[in-house]
């Protein structure tokens, strides 16, 4: 359980900080809000990007230093007990696992694994999902019927299965985790997307843009993304932990 | 309507198709399934009788053909662990992943959708900040931890439920309460962000100008045009549930269709691998038409046959 720390982060960002502003949805009415919940969504919002930078930065600082090699094995001092318990020793704060490893020296390392996976892969799975979510939704017709039956495949095969069968294929290691895990969470997105994007497509204001002869790539980058945007971005951001855990398992 | 629902049924048998080309490769590419049905200490004689005798001595497009024929008739052939009717053994497992991913699923509905609401509408204020710290652990909890302290405290201290096993009322509450946990954290948050966003368009104010009530406004206006999202993952997430969750299902004994899976991955049954994975196919391809289906209710504008897409190009 390497990741405690990390699953919780990730929940401050959704939403309200990230894409409130990003949308300039014309339906919607500025209403500013009164200055004591800005005050409140601002504390939320503080709270987690602590949380997020010490995190990045135990990371960071592994990549130079940790108190001992994360992977020294000494048999005589295997499973010593964290500090807040007796007969622990000052050296090692967080106690030794079976093989006599420091816990705290693995945790720092296991910090940048945890993020380099959790982001990346949501990064990964998030831009192919968006891409062919917009191009179902917003073109239709064939495009639709071959990227959602695409989508029906690959929901179809178990993760398991698809993850052994990849892994073995092209071998372990981070970056392929990255990969496997991207490839298989890209439906969830392509199906968010293009559900969001059928819905916007019809707004007046999508209209009105298309009447005064705006272009297709136009109209999906300025009008149909900003208002996609947040029931992504509440995804992406819980998969960011959920791909963490699965990491782990 | 009929047009979608016709298009779909071939667009399915394609893709029913692909899902059992596919499994077939990737067992494949795990490793020989033959290893795995063999002794330790096996000769080389024992790995050749047993690759005859399950017909793994062809070429896999051979094999892939046979097993398609047969399929055709309704036979997935027979388990190579329990020597029984794959698709029957898969068959028997469904009704308790059905049964737990249907509870779990209302569960996480009955419990998010007003929560989620009431949070939107208290932006801010206190019951967003209690709900929206409550979704946060609920989501950030692994289930396998949660699964194990449930059994704990209320079959291990408590001695109220039953720590496994399948079959009474009793049983079907921790799992259910395992699984949920995730989903009903995730939807308080989607929903809670989705309406919100809906409760700042100008029909709400308008309909608010009208006197109508923050209940019928809530209800009648808000959630129908902040649905979609919603609907999509509530589709995804009752496909997910369908195909298994390995590890509620372990941790429970829970005997469902995941569980199986896995046993059957890990000895390379493949047999059964086949039989759950085309079930499944099965499942997903009906949900995700039915999703498709309350979009258009949702929402009249959407039209989702082939030929309604072309304007787009225009």
């Amino acid at each position: 359980m390497i990741n405690r720390p990390l699953s919780g982060i990730t929940e401050q960002l959704p939403g309200d900080e990230l894409a409130g502003p990003v949308a300039p949805d014309p339906g919607q009415i500025g209403v500013k809000r009164p200055r004591s919940r800005r005050w409140v969504r601002n504390r939320s919002t503080l709270v987690g990007a602590i949380i997020v930078a010490s995190v990045v930065l135990v990371a960071l600082v592994s990549l130079f230093w940790t108190p001992h090699f994360y992977d020294e094995q000494d048999l005589n001092r295997s499973l010593l007990p964290p500090f807040w318990m007796d007969g622990a020793d000052p050296g090692f704060p967080l106690g030794t696992d079976l093989n006599g490893r420091d816990l705290l020296s693995r945790l720092m390392v296991g910090a940048q694994a945890s993020l380099f996976v959790g982001v990346a892969s949501v990064l990964v799975g998030g831009i192919i999902g968006m891409v062919l979510g917009l191009v179902a939704g917003f073109f239709g017709g064939w495009w639709d019927a071959i990227i959602m039956r695409l989508v029906d495949i690959q929901l179809s095969l178990p993760g398991v299965l698809l993850a052994i069968a990849v892994l073995a294929a092209i071998g372990k290691g981070l970056l392929n985790v990255v990969l496997v895990l991207g490839f298989v969470s890209w439906v969830q997105y392509a199906r968010i997307v293009r559900g969001s994007t059928l819905a916007v497509k019809s707004q007046e204001y999508v209209l009105g843009a298309r009447a005064i002869g705006a272009k297709n790539n136009r109209v999906i980058l300025k009008h149909i993304l900003p208002n996609i945007l947040p029931p992504l971005m509440v995804v992406a951001t819980i998969n960011v932990s959920s791909n963490i855990l699965s990491e782990a398992a | 309507m009929g047009k979608l629902i016709l298009q779909r049924l071939w667009q399915s048998v394609l893709v029913l198709l692909a899902v059992s080309i596919l499994s077939f490769l990737l067992i494949f590419l795990t490793g020989d399934p033959v290893a795995a049905l063999v002794p330790l200490n096996a000769r080389q004689e024992d790995f050749d009788n047993i690759r005859q005798q399950y017909g793994l001595d062809q070429p896999i497009p051979v094999q892939y053909f046979q097993f398609v024929i047969k399929a055709l008739q309704g036979n997935m052939g027979e388990s190579f662990r329990y020597h029984t009717d794959a698709l029957s053994l898969v068959l028997g497992r469904l009704p308790n992943t059905f049964l737990l991913a249907a509870v779990s699923l209302a569960l996480s509905i009955i419990i998010s959708l007003p929560v989620g609401i009431l949070a939107a509408r208290s932006r801010g204020r206190v019951f967003d900040l209690i709900a929206s710290f409550f979704a946060l652990i609920a989501i950030s909890v692994p289930s396998f931890w949660l699964g194990v302290i449930l059994i704990i405290v209320f079959a291990g201290t408590l001695r109220w439920l039953p720590a496994s096993g399948s079959g009474s009322w009793q049983q079907l509450i921790m799992p259910a309460v395992t699984i949920s946990a995730f989903s009903i954290g995730f939807l308080i948050r989607l929903i809670r962000r989705s309406v919100a966003d809906t409760l700042q368009k100008q029909y709400v104010v308008t309909a608010r100008s009208k006197g109508l009530t923050e209940q019928v406004i809530a209800w009648r206006h808000v959630l129908r045009n902040s649905a979609i999202p919603i609907v999509t993952v509530l589709g995804l997430q009752f496909g997910a549930l369908l195909g298994g969750s390995v590890v509620v299902e372990t941790v429970f004994a829970w005997p469902g269709v995941g569980w199986l899976m896995i046993q059957s991955i890990e000895a390379r049954d493949l047999p059964v691998i086949r039989a759950a994975v085309l079930i499944l196919a099965v499942f997903i391809v009906l949900i995700n038409l039915a999703v498709d289906i309350i979009y258009s209710w949702l929402d009249p504008r959407i039209k989702l046959h082939n030929g309604s897409g072309a304007e787009a190009n225009t």
